[in-house]
Parts: structure tokens; C-alpha cells; sequence
């Protein structure tokens, strides 16, 4: 690979790094904050790629498009569609244990995923959508992946400067109370179940963003263009090896793992064919295997969450 | 459509569906009821349980119902060494950790039989079966009265031992109060490894049934989880006469839906059936636990 390849190929790196980041902060409030167990990450993820790239895309004959929307409005309606598919799942399960959540989670993924492949009049079947506007396209190669990347950190950044200003608020402080210890907070007053909810509307909303950048970023998406149970677990291993609770740590987690999945993608990919395909059963495995292993080793990740709390009596100067 | 055509295409083929889908259900309404955790490897370890006995009755040539008792041992053992390596060391942290781990041995039991027999589906025998008729009315294959029987002695055995021996009553305990029943004598760990041996033995039984009924590849126990998490839940968690009813009521579901929506949809049914138990009666039918 020549030098200017090798360019491209980091620039392509570092933008997915940031979409997978989006993901992970959307993670963090879910799970870091409120200790809400979403194995359906995937399923938000389809919901805003599809929706961005059908309210933006051209006009295909037999099939709902041709609404040429600008980008933004695209993007928005990714992180409605994602949430108002979180708030009845929430609503029905918010309630009991975090199991519960886990299970209907995975429903709802594999619900999207068969609508996705079965509904031809909407999301064109298993040829998808293809035709998707990308911001800046219109620019040389290289500029356009510079430009793209310097929008998704955009995005990022933005986001995450909300995200902490949501952790350092009442709401935050809130949110941090009902995961350590429910009852006491339900014994103040709050409302436990409409905050977990707002958690998961608004980490579920996150994670259709991400979707809506995925697919501008290839400028169309199809069924074959995500392996539910790969990006669910991805997200996870990088929140948790990150740090879950502290936003910093879930981008990080986002650029090692992403880092160390796409370079060993490099390698299997020259292997030859035949050792190739086990090669890629085996990367699965390992993603298995890292999760337990941070689960046992590191807990609390590479930036564990700041922990506030100290003793009542001593003074601070 | 007449009786006939009612019985035997949509009312036997979603009763033998349920029955399978109860084994899985019972195993994990065990897990649920005495480690407290939703074990969301339990469709892989069917997959995993219908590939061993697929390997075993390719390895001896033995005929495929001879080799399911050696892969439920094999399964058994591999849910022993799956606990003791992935899930033992989070026992004292929150559950819901445990609950993650498991997505993460699911994957990793995927990839081991993706590893070992490849993606492409295949069976136990080739050839196709004609069914016989029965009484005018009833069309069943050999295959298929063998899982009824086979479900039957299988819960058969399961109830008799949880209500008559030492162990099973142990398992009961823990499972209505593991903290009374460690203070009655009870050894927590011992009846943790019994019942794994139990949910293991069940997941081959489950996944080899499965897939003598249809194919044999490795996403069929993935497919398999959220109908059998369904019927768990729908039964009621902890009861093992709740998941065999909760399992025939999914199964039944699941075959008659091709009747009002899309066939692709079918597994959308027990979906659909999970969010309206846990929306009016979490406990399910037969009053179970509520974790």
C-alpha cells in the first residue's frame, strides 16, 4: 500500500473510530450512568442509518424516497425514529430488573433486522438503499474524507461536551444516585422509572445518530453492512474497557478497540482464503474472550468514573 | 381450510415446536430461578449441543438418537467449564454483569462451531420421510413421535428428581431462598454445578430435537432464544410446569401467526407475546418470580 493509500485507509479508520465513539456515549448513558443493559445497540444503530438514508436519498422506482431532505433534517430524524422506538420498550421494561431489558433489547434488534430484509417498499430489501447524499462529496477524495472526518469529530465533540454537562448536573448527580442504590433514591422522591427512561431515549437517540453517519459516510446501506451482534459487542467491550461512567474513557475505549479490531482486519485479510474464514470466526471469539477478560481484569476500565464521593467529616481545603 | 388440514399443518407442527421450545424454556427458568441471572448463552448451547451430537454420530457412525445421550454429557460438561471459567468470579459483583458475560460466551460458543463444522446448514439423515397416518387424522413422522416422547421422559425424569431426591429438593430451596437454604445445610456451589449439568443436558436435548426436526447450523439456537426466553417468562420464572405450558403456548403461536401475518414475521410472534407479558403479568401465567 502506498503512502497515499495508507493516508485514506487512517482517514477511514478514524472516521468509523468517531461513529463508533458517538456510540459508545450514547452506551455511557445508558449503561455507565443509569446501569441499563441495551444488547440491541445494533437495532438503534439500522433504525437512524435507514432513516437518514430514506428521508435523504433520491427516488427509486417501488420503493418510499425521493423526499431529498437536507442532511441535518436527516440526521434529526434518525435520532427521533431511534428514540421513539426506545420509549415503548423502555416503558415496558424499565420496570422490572435489568434482564428483562436485555432480552427485549435483542427482540427488538432482530425485529429490525427481519423488517429491514423483508420490506422491500421501504427500505429496498436486501438490495438496500443506495444513493445517499454525503456532505462534502462533491470535493476530491481526499479532501472529502478530511472534511468528513472534521464532521464527525464535530458531532462528537459535540456531543460529548453535552453528555458531561449532563453528568455534572442535577440530573447527572440524579441518574448517578438511582444506579448506586435505587431504593434510597426512590425513598427521596425520585421518579426512578421516568429517569431511566429519559437514559434510554436519549442513549438510544445517540445511537441512531451514529447510523445516519454510517450511512451517509458510504452513501447507502444494506442489511450485509452490519453484523448486529459484532457492533453490539464492539460498543460494549469499548465503553466497558474505557471506563463505563466517564465519557472520556468511553471515547477512548472507542479508538483502542477500533484501532486493534481494523488492524487485525488488516492481517486475517492476508491470509489466504481458506484460513481467512475460520480467521474471522476467530477474531469473534476474541471479542468473546476480551469481554471477559476486561470484565475480570479491569472492571473499571482504562479511565475509571471520578468517584465524588468522600469522607463527610474531613475538610477539603 | 378444514380440520384436517388445520391439525396437521398448523396444530402438531406448533405443539412439536412448543415441546422443544420447553426443554429450552425449563433450562432457562432454571438458571432464572436458582442463579437469578437471564442466561443469554442458551441458545448457543443448543447450537452447540446439535453440533456435538452431530459430531459424535459422524465420529462412531452410531445412529443420531444413540449419539444424543453422549452429547448431552458433553454439554453438560462444557456448561461446567463455561461456569466455572466466565461466570463463577462474578458471583459476589452485580448480576447484571453475570447476564453480560453470558452475551459474551454466547458469541464464543457461536464462533467455536463456526470454527469447527463451517456456516452451511446440514442434517442428521438425508432423505425425505413420509409421514404415516394415524387414527385418520393424525400425520406424524417417526422423528417426530420420538421428540414427543422424548420431551415427555425428559420432564418426566426433571419433575421426579426435583421432587424426590435430596438434590432436587436442594435445587428447590436455593431456588425459593438461597440465603435459608445455605443456613438449612445446603452447598450453594454443589447445587450451582448440578443444575449446570442439568441446563446443559437439557440445551443438547433441546438443540438436537430441533434440529432433527429442521436443520442443523449455527445460528439455530440464536434464533431459538427469544421464543424460548418468551415461554420462560410467559409460564412464569421458576416453574418448570410454567415453562412447558409457556413453551406449547409459544410454539402454538408461532405456527398459527402464518395465518394472519407474513410468514417471514413468525418470529416476530414471540416477541410480541414477551412485551405483552411483561406489560400486564411479569409473574406469567403461573405466578413464577419476578427478578
Amino acid at each position: 500500500m502506498d503512502a497515499l493509500g495508507l493516508l485514506n485507509y487512517a482517514l477511514f479508520i478514524l472516521i468509523l473510530a468517531g461513529i463508533y465513539g458517538l456510540m459508545a456515549l450514547g452506551l455511557n448513558v445508558q449503561w455507565g450512568l443509569t446501569g441499563l443493559f441495551n444488547a440491541g445497540i445494533a437495532g438503534f444503530f439500522a433504525i437512524g442509518a435507514y432513516a437518514s438514508a430514506i428521508l435523504t436519498g433520491p427516488a427509486v422506482a417501488g420503493r418510499v424516497g425521493g423526499f431529498a431532505l437536507p442532511v441535518p433534517a436527516g440526521w434529526l430524524a434518525a435520532m427521533a425514529l431511534a428514540a421513539l422506538l426506545a420509549w415503548p420498550i423502555g416503558r415496558v421494561c424499565l420496570r422490572l430488573r435489568s434482564d428483562y431489558l436485555a432480552i427485549a433489547t435483542i427482540g427488538v434488534a432482530e425485529i429490525i433486522r427481519l423488517t429491514i430484509r423483508s420490506e422491500d417498499w421501504l427500505t429496498g430489501g436486501v438490495r438496500g438503499i443506495a444513493g445517499v447524499p454525503r456532505p462534502f462529496g462533491d470535493l476530491p477524495y481526499l479532501t472529502a474524507q478530511l472534511a468528513y472526518l472534521a464532521l464527525v469529530l464535530a458531532v462528537v465533540v459535540v456531543a460529548y461536551r453535552m453528555m458531561e454537562r449532563q453528568l455534572h448536573s442535577p440530573w447527572g448527580r440524579m441518574m448517578r444516585a438511582i444506579r448506586d442504590n435505587e431504593a434510597a433514591a426512590a425513598a427521596m422522591g425520585k421518579h426512578v422509572e421516568r429517569r431511566r427512561l429519559e437514559a434510554f431515549v436519549l442513549g438510544s437517540a445517540l445511537m441512531g445518530l451514529a447510523g445516519a453517519l454510517f450511512a451517509h459516510l458510504n452513501r447507502s446501506i444494506t442489511p450485509d453492512a452490519i453484523d448486529p451482534m459484532i457492533v453490539t459487542f464492539l460498543v460494549w467491550i469499548m465503553l466497558i474497557l474505557g471506563g463505563s461512567g466517564n465519557n472520556r474513557g468511553a471515547l477512548l475505549g472507542a479508538l483502542v478497540i477500533w484501532l486493534i479490531w481494523s488492524l487485525s482486519e488488516l492481517a486475517t485479510d492476508r491470509l489466504p482464503t481458506e484460513v481467512a474464514i475460520q480467521a474471522k470466526y476467530a477474531r469473534m471469539f476474541l471479542i468473546g474472550l476480551a469481554l471477559q477478560l476486561v470484565l475480570r481484569f479491569r472492571p473499571d476500565g482504562l479511565l475509571p468514573e471520578a468517584r465524588r464521593t468522600r469522607p463527610r467529616t474531613q475538610d477539603h481545603p | 381450510m378444514d380440520l384436517y388440514e388445520f391439525i396437521n399443518f398448523h396444530l402438531i407442527p406448533g405443539l412439536l415446536l412448543g415441546s422443544i421450545y420447553a426443554l429450552g424454556a425449563i433450562g432457562v427458568t432454571l438458571v432464572f430461578g436458582i442463579l437469578r441471572f437471564a442466561h443469554l448463552a442458551h441458545g448457543d448451547m443448543l447450537t452447540l449441543g446439535a453440533f456435538l451430537a452431530l459430531g459424535v454420530a459422524g465420529l462412531t457412525g452410531l445412529d443420531p438418537w444413540f449419539a444424543l445421550p453422549v452429547a448431552m454429557a458433553l454439554t453438560a460438561g462444557a456448561a461446567l467449564l463455561i461456569d466455572a471459567t466466565c461466570y463463577d468470579y462474578l458471583r459476589e459483583r452485580p448480576r447484571i454483569l453475570t447476564v453480560m458475560a453470558s452475551l459474551g460466551v454466547a458469541l464464543m460458543v457461536r464462533a467455536v462451531v463456526q470454527m469447527g463444522w463451517g456456516t452451511d446448514p446440514t442434517t442428521y439423515a438425508t432423505g425425505i420421510v413420509r409421514p404415516t397416518e394415524y387414527l385418520g387424522w393424525f400425520l406424524l413422522r417417526d422423528r417426530e413421535l420420538m421428540t414427543f416422547a422424548a420431551v415427555i421422559v425428559l420432564v418426566a425424569v426433571l419433575e421426579a428428581f426435583l421432587r424426590l431426591t435430596r438434590w432436587g429438593r436442594a435445587m428447590r430451596a436455593m431456588s425459593d431462598n438461597p440465603d435459608l437454604a445455605r443456613l438449612c445445610g445446603v452447598d450453594n456451589r454443589q447445587v450451582i454445578r448440578l443444575t449446570w449439568v442439568i441446563v446443559g443436558m437439557l440445551c443438547a436435548a433441546a438443540g438436537f430435537l430441533l434440529g432433527i426436526n429442521t436443520e442443523v447450523w449455527a445460528m439455530m439456537g440464536w434464533w431459538a432464544l427469544l421464543p424460548i426466553f418468551a415461554a420462560a417468562i410467559l409460564g412464569g420464572v421458576g416453574r418448570i410446569d410454567g415453562a412447558v405450558l409457556g413453551g406449547l403456548v409459544i410454539g402454538l403461536a408461532e405456527e398459527l401467526s402464518v395465518l394472519v401475518v407474513p410468514a417471514q414475521y413468525k418470529s416476530a410472534t414471540a416477541f410480541v407475546i414477551l412485551l405483552l407479558v411483561l406489560l400486564f403479568r411479569p409473574r406469567g401465567i403461573l405466578k413464577g418470580k419476578v427478578l
